[in-house]
This record gives C-alpha cells, structure tokens and sequence, in this order.
C-alpha cells in the first residue's frame, strides 16, 4: 500500500505498526521519536498499537533537547 | 558544511537576545550548505536545558521541505559553558543526520562549534564537523 512518509509517497508492507514502520526507517531509538499522524500528534503509547493504512500521512522526527550542564 | 555567514551571525544575535536562557533552532540547507535559520521555542525556558516543542519541530520539518530544504542541524547556546556538546546534550541528541551546532557565550567573543553524534548501544561517537561561513 502507498503512504506519505515524511512528504514522500514509499509503498510499504500491509498491517505494519507505527512501531514497525519507524524500525524500517532505521529509527533505533523510537522513544525518542514524535510522531504526526494525519496532522495529529500521535502518543507514543500508541506506536506498538496503530497499524498504518492506506493513504496515511506519516511525519516523525527526533525529540530534541538538551542542556549545559 | 558550508554555512552563511549571515545564519552565524543570526543565531549568535539569538543566543545573546534570549541569554541567559538557552536558545535553539534548526538549520536547512541542501547539498552540504546550511541556507536558512529557524528560531525554535525553549520550551524548558531555562538557563541550563532546552527542548524543542514537537508541533513547532513538525510546522517547521515542512516549511522547510516547501521551501525546497531539509533540516540538516540542530543549534542551541551554552550561556555559561564552552561550545561542546554536555553530557545532557549527548544523552538526549540522537538524531545521528543532524550536525549539532553549540553557541557559547562563556567568552566575550561567542564560540560556535559543530559536531555529529553516532550511537550504537552504549557507545557514542563524537565527531567535530568543520563549520565553513561562506
């Protein structure tokens, strides 16, 4: 099926999580990561449960933060 | 990485307008130069953590693909310490695309310095990057 990741149509694998989509991505660390699903925020609790469907808009990207000390 | 000149400038009038809070924001640019800055929002408002707000981190990933750019760095101050990358930063930097640029304001003339993080496990690799103004 055909998504939007990160503003590029990808085909990818029927019934994969939000989890698997974003180990396919090489994203190691997903609790690092945000996720927008169709404009809305996806809460992380959710990666492992929300299965991607045809024609979704996925964007994610690195927390960031950090500090001096 | 190439830089312009006028982004260096930019964000070390960013750090010294918000100082003592730390500031951030992202840089795009394509093919290796850096070409417009991106004030972002401290959302910690303090002198000694920064974090990014995720909406704003999303509004502007795509303002800059609009603008035909992809975010390729990520700079904040240090407001009391020297321009390399803390243990906090290393802890929490883990976009391994992403140059890290540090502003620090400890000397009177501002330092600005580059770095890329790599982890694998535990291990974390530190690499300077060049910062090139042209």
């Amino acid at each position: 099926m055909t998504v939007k990741i990160n503003g590029t149509e990808e085909t990818i694998d029927d019934g994969l999580s939000i989890s698997g989509l974003l180990k396919k991505k090489d994203v190691d660390m997903p609790d690092m990561v945000s996720v927008e699903l169709n404009g809305e925020i996806l809460d992380r609790e959710l990666f492992d449960s929300t299965v991607v469907k045809q024609g979704d808009d996925i964007e994610f990207l690195y927390f960031m933060g950090g500090g001096q000390k | 990485m190439k830089i312009k000149r006028e982004l260096v400038k930019a964000m070390i009038e960013h750090s010294e307008e918000l100082n003592p809070v730390e500031s951030c924001g992202y840089l795009a640019g394509k093919d290796n130069e850096l070409l417009k800055f991106y004030p972002m929002t401290n959302i910690d408002n303090s002198p000694e953590h920064f974090s990014f707000d995720p909406k704003e981190q999303f509004k502007v990933m795509k303002e800059a693909r609009n603008d035909g750019l992809r975010l390729m760095s990520v700079y904040h101050s240090h407001p009391e310490s020297p321009a390399r990358l803390s243990e906090e930063d290393l802890r929490l930097l883990n976009d391994p695309s992403m140059v890290y640029i540090i502003v620090s304001l400890l000397e009177k003339k501002p330092d600005v310095k580059g770095y890329k993080v790599s982890k694998q496990g535990d291990d974390i690799t530190v690499e300077r990057v060049d910062l090139e103004t042209v």
